[in-house]
């Protein structure tokens, strides 16, 4: 086996996210989804690290999880706070600009 | 680039471990987006992301698949799981398209994307690779290789993501945050309302009684044996998480007289 299968695992991860984010509704699923590309990024990340030989990819995935766990801390305050307002957790009834 | 090193095939092992834990990986994966519950999506994407972590420990990312277990199976997903326990555990997703078709259309949209994404790839011509195993041991190890090179080359960026992480954390305390616009009623106020509005006097009855148990999603029942509404919270009435056992207790005492009506018969068969 070719260390490239990790690529194809990991570009199959990220289409099925995107395609997660596209068609639910549940605002906490997408953003599961989010989360589900995000780590076939990482993947894939890791694997040209190994491909070439150096560490800089896993520096990179380091720096992507970072930003991961602070996207989610504001994003899972934002969902909460849209659920205190409206009384569900759809994306569909986040549809005005207002409150 | 030391091309001496450079490697085609890896060992048996890691094809096999491969083939298996990817399966499990894209099978996490589509459940993450296909469960109707939120609870279900969150339990399979974890599944994806500790088969995640075995992959960069086989490939040679030592440090990374530990922290992928301590900050993504460990830490995002509980938040994850903490949420939609606020939000509601039952709240499952509405059905209903409110863009035609649209469903279909981000279905073909994927496949065509991961088509394309993948026979990119397969045109790269990515047939040899390097290895960790030199670049792990120049520095005696994974995770000294990684500390020199962000205490070094990237030291700014490391500056920057501590910047990035307080900014997320004061974020989420604003965003959550809820000042109360009106002062809070005392209790004397409160019971002086009770009074005038004449409804319910004095406290609401406790769950559970006279039912089977006492939990608090157990409605108590009225001496005729019918749930009482009053008894139960009215967020587990709104979630519709109440739980009807008044057939329950009817049943348990319709079994309790049989069974004594038997245990009597044999008896006054053993006296005859």
């Amino acid at each position: 086996m070719n260390p490239v299968n990790y690529l194809y695992l990991a570009a199959l991860l990220f289409t099925i996210g995107a395609a997660g984010v596209l068609i639910r509704r549940n605002a906490i699923v997408v953003f599961m989804s989010v989360e589900l590309m995000l780590n076939a990024c990482n993947l894939s990340l890791v694997t040209f690290s190994r491909m070439h030989g150096n560490l800089d990819g896993q520096i990179v995935a380091f720096f992507t999880m970072v930003v991961a766990a602070a996207e989610v801390v504001v994003g899972l305050a934002i969902i909460v706070s849209l659920f205190r307002s409206r009384h569900s957790a759809s994306v569909d009834d986040a549809s005005l600009m207002k409150l | 680039m030391n091309t001496t090193l450079a490697a085609t095939l890896t060992s048996t092992g890691e094809a096999v471990q491969f083939w298996i834990l990817g399966t499990v990986a894209v099978v996490g994966a589509l459940c993450t987006i296909l469960m109707k519950k939120a609870v279900h999506s969150a339990l399979c994407l974890a599944g994806t992301m500790i088969v995640l972590a075995v992959f960069y420990l086989a490939n040679g990312a030592y440090f990374l698949g530990v922290v992928q277990i301590i900050v993504y199976t460990g830490a995002i997903m509980m938040l994850f799981l903490f949420v939609v326990m606020l939000v509601g555990v039952t709240a499952a997703d509405s059905l209903k398209e409110t863009l035609k078709g649209q469903r279909w259309l981000a279905a073909g949209c994927g496949l065509g994307f991961g088509i394309l994404l993948i026979a990119g790839i397969g045109n790269a011509s990515l047939s040899t690779f390097n290895g960790l195993g030199a670049a792990n041991a120049a520095h005696g190890g994974n995770v000294e290789g990684l500390a020199r090179l962000l205490f070094t080359r990237y030291v700014f960026a490391f500056e920057i993501t501590g910047a990035l992480l307080i900014t997320a954390t004061v974020g989420a305390m604003v965003l959550t945050h809820r000042e109360r616009t009106e002062r809070a009623r005392t209790q004397r106020e409160l019971a002086e309302q009770r009074v005038r509005e004449g409804k319910q006097l004095p406290p609401l009855p406790a769950p559970g009684v006279y039912a089977r148990h006492n939990a608090v999603d157990i409605a108590g029942l009225l001496p005729d044996g019918t749930p009482s509404e009053l008894t139960v919270s009215k967020t587990l009435r709104e979630r519709d998480q109440v739980r009807d056992v008044s057939s329950e207790a009817l049943n348990d005492l319709k079994a309790l007289e049989q069974r004594s009506e038997e245990r009597l018969g044999r008896d006054e068969e053993a006296v005859k």
